[in-house]
């Protein structure tokens, strides 16, 4: 009899005696957490299945635009000590953002034809999205040693904090990519307005350019507005002087960071319902 | 004793969402439209204070005509939807059969599609691993389950499919316009799995046009129009009222 309860207590579902929907999708994530993994681990096979050069790819990819970029820029900001580290540096971190941002909100808005069939809590193919993201990233961690060995460049023991950035970052990312997301529920056209707002963040962000060469006015209105400013910054900081970010640039950037992952997460679990309604 | 609960049950369940009356698909249109007050918003019942129970071992037919509601029913046990109003109470494991192919990853082996499939229905990896060998089995696609999906036929995709989805015994199980793929030789096989359920006292949900099948294989049926119940009951009497009314609806030329 108590075996028969507890089995009974774990598969009944009642609609009325749900917690609050932010929860009860933290939860369902906990609970279908092999999933994700299964999902990051089939993006990642297909990928390296469909090309040659597979895998590889990843980590040319930021080494061809960090190529390109040095020799198109490095007389132009030659102020800057190790310009090719500089520029991949900032690179991968921005990649990251931008390419786990635009697949979330192409998932969730085109690719949710699964979602209305079987019941998967709604954030699971954003937090896939996000954790191939990261695998994406450190691989591309790999090609930046190898041009730090080439350029000479000094390798600090800071770069073992650098782990902290890139969770600043991802959590910023994920926020970021739930609320559009939601906003793109009610206007699709929004999936296709980030990407051109995508390109114009890009360049009112340092990543190709020192902050320096910024006029003042603006460059204050880029430090102060541009959130992405801060995590460029850290994660850049990081690798490049061999102490740690001033605690103030982390505690800005970690209350940013949790402001959008919280707002995001509350906003898109609310709102989710209506991705099933509308397509 | 206790009374046994149904095994779905539901109680005054609405779903509605609020639509604008125009669509606005694009932002700049809705942009100039809410600076104009004219967004007219519209609330669409999509189910509308629908009660029902299907006790456990019950085969139980949904049937109506198109965007009556029987997908947003359906939804509302697999709690893919939540009800805006009333509750929904399901017992057991609830398992929705997928249409042929979703779910699946062309590019990635069968054996790797497996998994996939199986952790999308919320299974852990390692009990799909130990039903492994069974899915292969039922599925016939031994020989093959090296090769990307995207070489397989479609009888393969389908059987692969239901394999991975009923190697789960589930207690509620949704049959969604399932059975039209196929050759026959599998529908038989799907028909004698869904039989077996059934004799081990499952609860089986079924949607389709095909009234034949419902009579055939039901039990208790309802009838949804317009999100809301027009009868419910025993199989018979309601396909009959079902069928009467759309001779009448073909009669006036109304509908269709």
């Amino acid at each position: 009899m108590k075996l028969f309860q507890s089995v009974q207590a774990l598969t009944r579902y009642d609609s009325s005696q749900r917690g609050p929907l932010a929860l009860e999708e933290l939860k369902g994530v906990l609970k279908y957490r092999e999933l994700i993994v299964e999902l990051v681990r089939c993006e990642l096979i297909s990928r390296y299945k469909r090309s040659i050069l597979g895998i590889a790819w990843t980590m040319l990819n930021p080494l061809g635009t960090m190529l390109i970029l040095t020799l198109v820029f490095s007389n132009l900001f030659h102020s800057v000590e190790g310009y090719p580290v500089y520029v991949l540096s900032g690179l991968i971190a921005w990649t990251f953002f931008s390419q786990t941002t635009s697949t979330t909100l192409h998932q969730n808005v085109w690719g949710g034809a699964l979602l209305h069939r079987i019941f998967i809590p709604r954030t699971v193919f954003t937090l896939s999205a996000l954790l191939t993201g990261v695998v994406n990233l450190l691989l591309s961690l790999v090609p930046l040693a190898l041009i730090m060995l080439i350029v000479k460049f000094p390798f600090h023991l800071s770069l073992f904090f650098l782990p902290i950035p890139i969770l600043i970052l991802a959590f910023f990312t994920l926020g970021v990519g739930l609320l559009f997301s939601t906003l793109s529920i009610y206007f699709p056209d929004i999936v296709d307005m980030f990407q051109v707002a995508l390109t114009a963040w890009m360049y009112l962000t340092p990543i190709i350019y020192p902050l320096e060469i910024i006029p003042l006015p603006l460059r204050n209105w880029i430090t102060t507005l541009n959130p992405m400013y801060y995590f460029i910054e850290i994660f850049r900081q990081t690798i490049f002087s061999n102490n740690l970010p001033s605690p103030r640039l982390l505690i800005v950037s970690i209350l940013i960071s949790a402001f959008f992952f919280v707002s995001g997460w509350l906003v898109f679990t609310w709102k989710a319902n209506e991705l099933t309604y509308r397509t | 004793m206790l009374k046994k609960e149904p095994a779905v049950f539901l109680e005054n369940a609405s779903v509605r969402y609020r639509s604008p009356i125009e669509p606005y698909v694009s932002f700049k249109k809705f942009i100039i439209h809410l600076a104009k007050q004219q967004v007219k918003m519209e609330d669409i019942m999509a189910l509308n204070a629908v009660s029902l129970a299907v006790e456990y071992g019950e085969t139980f037919g949904i049937i109506g005509r198109n965007g009556a509601g029987k997908s947003t029913l359906l939804k509302l046990v697999s709690r893919v939807l939540a009800p805006s109003n009333g509750k929904v109470i399901t017992n057991g494991i609830v398992a929705p059969l997928l249409e042929l192919g979703a779910g699946f990853n062309f590019e990635l082996t069968g054996k790797e599609n497996i998994f996939l499939y199986g952790s999308l229905l919320g299974h852990p990896h390692k009990e799909i691993k130990a039903h492994f060998s069974e899915i292969i089995d039922f599925a016939q696609i031994n020989g093959y389950i090296d090769a990307p999906l995207r070489t397989y036929s479609n009888g393969m995709i389908a059987r692969l499919g239901f394999a991975v989805a009923t190697s789960w015994s589930p207690d509620i199980l949704i049959l969604d316009e399932i059975l039209a793929v196929g050759d026959e030789e599998f529908r038989e096989k799907c028909f004698s799995r869904i039989e077996s359920f059934r004799s081990t006292g499952s609860t089986i949900l079924l949607v389709t046009h095909d009234l034949k099948t419902i009579l055939s294989e039901c039990d208790r049926a309802v009838w949804l129009d317009k999100g809301a119940i027009q009868k419910i009951g025993l199989v018979q009497t309601v396909t009959d009222a079902y069928q009467e009314s759309m001779n009448r609806m073909g009669e006036n030329g109304v509908g269709g």
